[in-house]
């Protein structure tokens, strides 16, 4: 038996072991990394979104320096193939040579004794470009006229879906229909630290060693192995520190495979650190989708049916390991989210477009599903003239139909979705602001506008092979597996090929080891980021790591306290049932033993060992999966009121409330920590975030004066009030949390913005929410006033 | 995003760095607090072979007291203004715009000078210092020296009166009495973000200077004819005409923003019948 709830375990707020280094700035990230004869690489980037390369001339002094396609002898382009039907294959060069298919496509890596110099070197190659005209907007990319990317193809979609239940049969009561677009921008995720890569050969080993600033470094060792065509016991990722993945690094880089190569062409350490210019001109690569939705209700705000048509502009190549598809796939699947209904149909399009390829962004689809559902839920409430928390009330899952199974086959876990409502209207105080409201409309408003706006949705989390398999995607996660060993001092390491890059899981895995072995966090080591310590894993992604590495971790812990537990019976002459771990020791009745006098013993003097002491020793490795594999299903209600300054078109967050509910929270205030940065990010794609790209495919933004990101002082002072609805399907009734702040603001912002406008008749429905916009949609609200005027 | 190799040198005094301007390299640039100029070498934008660093020239960094009017050394930084650190001629106002430029950590090392020769037409310093009917002080190549009031010496966007070899050596600014009133206002949506529009206010009725300054309008900032600018105070001419009137080319639309921008720098100014409605706004 272990020592439950403490002031360490599950559910303690303690800070985060990693801080410190952290805020110490001692944390080592791949920029770091010295290695003696180091070189950096800079590559010649696609000046030009789509084009048939006609040469490429290396200089002719340096030119030795220089590298590409013809050059990476034995290396094969990156290829990730979606299993659903109908796929469209790509293959994406490591350097481009026939044709490039978006701004920033590598073509040519320069090798030089500093990046300065590498940058010089590769001012000096010239490229010749036939230029042919692009895709840059994806409700074109069907266009008959419009040009072929892959030239192969017979049109520009990687996939096209189409689901219908019951569509044509539910949608004969209904006596409200409304359809509407929406859309929401391409955008730029913008962790902290950009991508990098140092590699060396590593002749003592004869391996390659790869550091990368990567979120799943085992999955990285796969894909280089097909693209080297390298034994994976010749590779070696190491992922130092990673400041910030958000799924940006979540994928495997032609950087890596380039960088990888040249590290065994050169047999000296190269380096390249991605810069912000190459990040914002191509690395624009998620969020972009386009909504058509119908949504048919009764007179009594019962929902009847959804019918969506989806667009997602996948870019220009399907990336590994998530492919091209996994966006619509998802977008197909969850868009009914949390809400009863009888009858759904949804036709979904992976457009090619000239832009780079799509990546799974924090939320993922969610963020842009979360916007057209809950837009389409206010535009519902307000033609059935109630209020929009009365129909989400009316609609929503009901907490005694948990486990819940809406109308896509998604299973709800658990969870009291009109409870959480409930608190956030109240905690946003609806009433109050339809009072203001009246004052303001009375005259007394200025300029401004204040209106209120809510979002409800789910975050599926730790969903596996079932769900994977489903999605069509190469890689499908399965048992997830942790190894926990007493050292001979009787500390703890704990081994997980999951990748901790800012999520502080160095500090929650330990919280869940001290659950079963009573060792302090501070006692604890979490070693990951290495593929030749960690045991193999798909990575972090998908809010998976506190369910499933937390879950291998309590089952490895778990299995050595049993170990212990029957080491330290003999000692204390004890049933090892009775024995319990905790504050370091092993106690039985009076007596105790030292966990550090455990270790010893097993290592340095087996003599005293029981003579049926397992032959495994003091080291477990233990795989882990939930109950179902179906995921666990943590959900939020975001309520803001926002001020519209209808001059300025300006939106300014008066009031932020989010009831999150992530089951039993491990650390609570990690989760916070979680919760906050996702919002912030939200709050980037509401009002701020946006990469727009011209005609011709060029980004319109090259550095973050242009690309705007919310800054702290852009983030109101968020209030989160917790729920903790335990999960039935995971070890101690946790949810995934990672991606759900960033899901519901665009959706509550946008209520509220559309609420502040609904007295001028005006309407916004794109992304972001910018002033030009706000002011679009009032002129054009009074334009069509004045006609009816006229009429 | 490295810059092309470039040699650097520091500058002691103005007129070492005039002599270095000449000389060291035709391509040679003055660099200060480096905040426009390093993006522009990072982005390899800007070339220069020679680097002038003029933020240890002692006489560019200190603030002179000529009775009148105060001298800013064209080095003095954001930060030693939003400080307190030199003196204010307007006893707060220069204060409080400096705190509001970008973020400390571009404060800390951005100057006046700068600012007003990159002369960004959004630029804080360039908007306000407007109004305050700054004076330009120019050092040239053999000891030439002119002044010209900044509404000259910024002759457009990105743009100065500054010849080769010319370097700014300080800033002129009258000294103002307790009766001086003022506004600044700018409509940005994120701090560190330039203005999408902005206005200044001077009512100084001790001097007799009444002064509205438009700004963020892709070109310098205009100054609203006295007698407009007194009739916009006076509530007698709509600041919307006053604006046509001034700015007869910009599309209606942004006449909107600016409308905007001059009242609520006539209200923090306050002026009598122009409540402010911003509340974040200093
Ligand atoms: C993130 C960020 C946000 C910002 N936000 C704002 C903002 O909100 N408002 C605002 O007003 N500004 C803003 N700025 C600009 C900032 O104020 C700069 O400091 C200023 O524009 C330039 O000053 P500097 O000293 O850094 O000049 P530098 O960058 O060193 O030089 C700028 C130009 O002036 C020339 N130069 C400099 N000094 C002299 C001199 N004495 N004589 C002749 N030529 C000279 C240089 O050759 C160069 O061409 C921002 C900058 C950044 C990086």
């Amino acid at each position: 038996m272990a020592a439950k709830k403490s002031e360490f375990g599950v559910g303690a707020s303690i800070e985060r072991l990693e801080d410190d280094r952290y805020l110490r700035g001692r944390g080592r990230f791949v920029a770091d990394i010295q290695m003696p004869g180091m070189l950096d690489i800079a590559f010649v980037r696609s000046p030009v979104a789509h084009a048939r390369i006609r040469s490429i001339t290396k200089p002719e002094t340096g030119g030795d320096g220089v590298f590409v396609a013809a050059d990476l002898a034995g290396v094969s382009g990156i290829r990730a193939d979606s299993g659903l039907r109908g796929f469209r294959s790509s293959i994406q060069p490591i350097l481009a040579h026939d044709k490039v298919r978006h701004v920033g496509e590598p073509i040519a890596a320069c090798v030089a004794t500093s990046r300065a110099r590498a940058e010089d070197l590769a001012e000096l190659v010239t490229v010749e470009f036939d230029e042919l005209p692009a895709v840059s907007e994806m409700t074109r990319a069907r266009d008959a006229d419009a040009p072929l990317l892959h030239e192969d193809w017979d049109e520009n979609v990687f996939l096209e879906t189409a689901v219908d239940t019951n569509f044509a049969a539910s949608i004969a009561s209904a006596t409200v229909v409304i359809k509407r677009t929406y859309r929401t921008a391409r955008q730029c995720m913008a962790p902290m630290e950009g991508r990098g890569v140092v590699a060396v050969w590593d002749n003592q080993a004869e391996q390659l060693v790869l550091h990368t600033s990567t979120q799943m470094p085992h999955i990285v060792r796969t894909g280089l192995s097909a693209s080297l065509g390298l034994d994976h016991s010749r590779i070696r990722i190491v992922a130092p520190d990673v400041g910030g993945g958000f799924g940006y690094k979540g994928i495997l880089l032609t950087e890596e495979v380039c960088a990888a190569w040249l590290a065994m062409k050169l047999r000296r350490p190269v380096r390249w650190i991605e810069d912000r210019r190459e990040h914002l001109t191509g690395g624009a690569n998620c969020r972009e989708h386009h909504y058509e939705i119908t949504g048919y209700a009764a007179a009594d705000g019962r929902l009847l049916a959804v019918d969506c048509e989806a667009i997602v502009d996948s870019g220009a190549y399907s990336i590994y390991p998530f492919s091209a598809c996994l966006e619509a796939a998802q977008v197909a699947s969850i868009l009914p989210g949390p809400y009863r209904m009888d009858g759904y149909r949804c036709r979904t399009w992976s457009v090619a477009s000239n832009k780079p390829p799509i990546l799974p962004y924090r939320g993922v689809a969610r963020t842009g599903v979360c916007f057209a559902m809950e837009m389409l839920m206010d535009g519902l409430a307000h033609e059935l003239g109630i209020e929009p928390w009365e129909i989400r009330q009316r609609n929503l899952a009901e907490p005694h139909q948990m486990p819940f199974t809406n109308i896509t086959n998604k299973y709800f876990d658990s969870g009291d979705y009109p409870e959480a409502l409930r608190r956030a209207v109240e905690a946003i105080d609806i009433a109050a602001i339809r009072r203001r409201q009246r004052v303001d409309e009375g005259g007394s408003g200025g300029r401004h506008r204040i209106g209120v706006g809510l979002s409800i949705f789910c975050e599926q989390g730790a969903h596996g092979t079932s769900v994977y398999h489903g999605w069509g995607i190469p890689m499908v996660p399965g048992f997830e597996q942790a190894t926990a060993r007493l050292t001979p001092d009787g500390g703890l390491e704990i081994r997980v090929g999951i990748q901790s890059h800012g999520q502080g899981l160095e500090t929650t895995l330990a919280q869940i080891a001290y659950e079963e072995l009573g060792i302090k966090p501070e006692a604890v080591r979490v070693v990951h980021g290495d593929t030749a310590l960690t045991p193999y894993s798909t990575g972090t992604w998908g809010s998976r790591c506190i369910v499933m590495a937390g879950g291998a971790v309590a089952a490895a812990a778990a299995k050595l306290g049993d170990r212990i537990r029957h080491i330290a019976g003999h000692l204390l002459q004890a049933a090892p049932d009775s024995v319990i771990l905790a504050d370091g020791v092993a106690r039985a009745g009076a007596g105790e033993i030292p966990l550090r006098e455990i270790g010893r013993l097993w290592y340095l003097a087996p003599q005293h060992l029981p003579p049926d002491v397992d032959p495994g020793g003091l080291e477990v490795t233990q795989g882990y999966r939930t109950v179902r594999d179906t995921g666990t299903f943590s959900y939020a209600c975001h309520a803001v009121t926002v001020s519209v300054d209808l001059a300025l078109g300006d939106v300014k967050l008066l009031d932020y409330v989010i009831v999150e509910d992530g089951g039993v929270l491990i650390n609570p205030m990690v989760v916070d920590g979680q919760v906050l940065g996702g919002a912030a990010q939200g709050i980037g794609t509401a009002l701020y975030e946006e990469m727009r790209f011209d005609g011709t495919g060029q980004p319109m933004a090259a550095t973050l004066a242009d690309y705007h990101l919310p800054g702290a002082p852009e983030v109101p002072a968020i209030r989160i009030l917790h729920m903790e609805t335990p999960s039935p399907l995971s070890r101690f009734g946790q949810k995934g949390i990672g991606e759900s702040g960033a899901i519901g603001p665009p959706a509550a912002i946008g209520n509220a913005v559309n609420d502040a406008l609904r007295s001028l008749d005006a309407r916004i429905w794109e992304l972001p929410i910018t002033p030009e916009r706000v002011l679009a949609a009032v002129a054009e609200a009074e334009g069509k006033a004045r006609i009816g005027e006229a009429a | 995003m490295k810059p092309v190799a470039f040699d650097l040198t520091t500058a002691t005094a103005a007129p070492h760095a005039v002599a270095l301007l000449s000389n060291v390299d035709i391509e040679a640039k003055i660099i200060a607090g480096g905040q426009s100029l390093g993006p522009m070498l990072n982005l390899r934008l800007a070339r220069p072979g020679h680097l002038i660093d003029v933020t240890r020239a002692k006489d560019l960094r200190g603030v002179v007291d000529e009775g009148s009017a105060l001298l800013y050394g064209a080095a003095v930084t954001h930060a030693e203004i939003e400080d307190g650190a030199v003196p204010d001629a307007t006893g707060g106002w220069l204060q409080a715009i400096a705190s509001r430029i970008a973020y400390r950590a571009v404060r800390n090392r951005g100057t006046m000078g700068g600012s007003l020769v990159h002369a960004d037409p959004a630029a804080d310093w360039v908007v306000t210092l407007t109004a305050l009917g700054a004076v330009a002080v120019i050092a040239g190549p053999g000891g030439a020296a002119r002044e010209e009031p900044l509404s000259s010496f910024i002759a457009g966007p990105f743009t100065t009166t500054l010849k080769p070899g010319e370097i700014l050596t300080g800033i002129r600014l009258a000294k103002r009495t307790a009766d001086a009133r003022w506004g600044y206002w700018k409509f940005t949506r994120k701090v560190g973000e330039f203005a999408k529009a902005s206005a200044a206010v001077l009512i100084d009725p001790g001097a007799g200077d009444t002064r509205v300054v438009v700004g963020a309008i892709e070109q310098p900032p205009i100054i609203l004819p006295a007698g407009d600018a007194e009739a916009v105070i006076a509530g007698r001419l709509p600041i919307e005409e006053a604006l046509r009137r001034a700015l007869p080319h910009r599309p209606p639309a942004s006449l909107v923003l600016h409308a905007v921008a001059v009242r609520e720098a006539l209200g923090i100014a306050g002026a009598a019948g122009f409540p402010a409605q911003d509340q974040g706004a200093a």
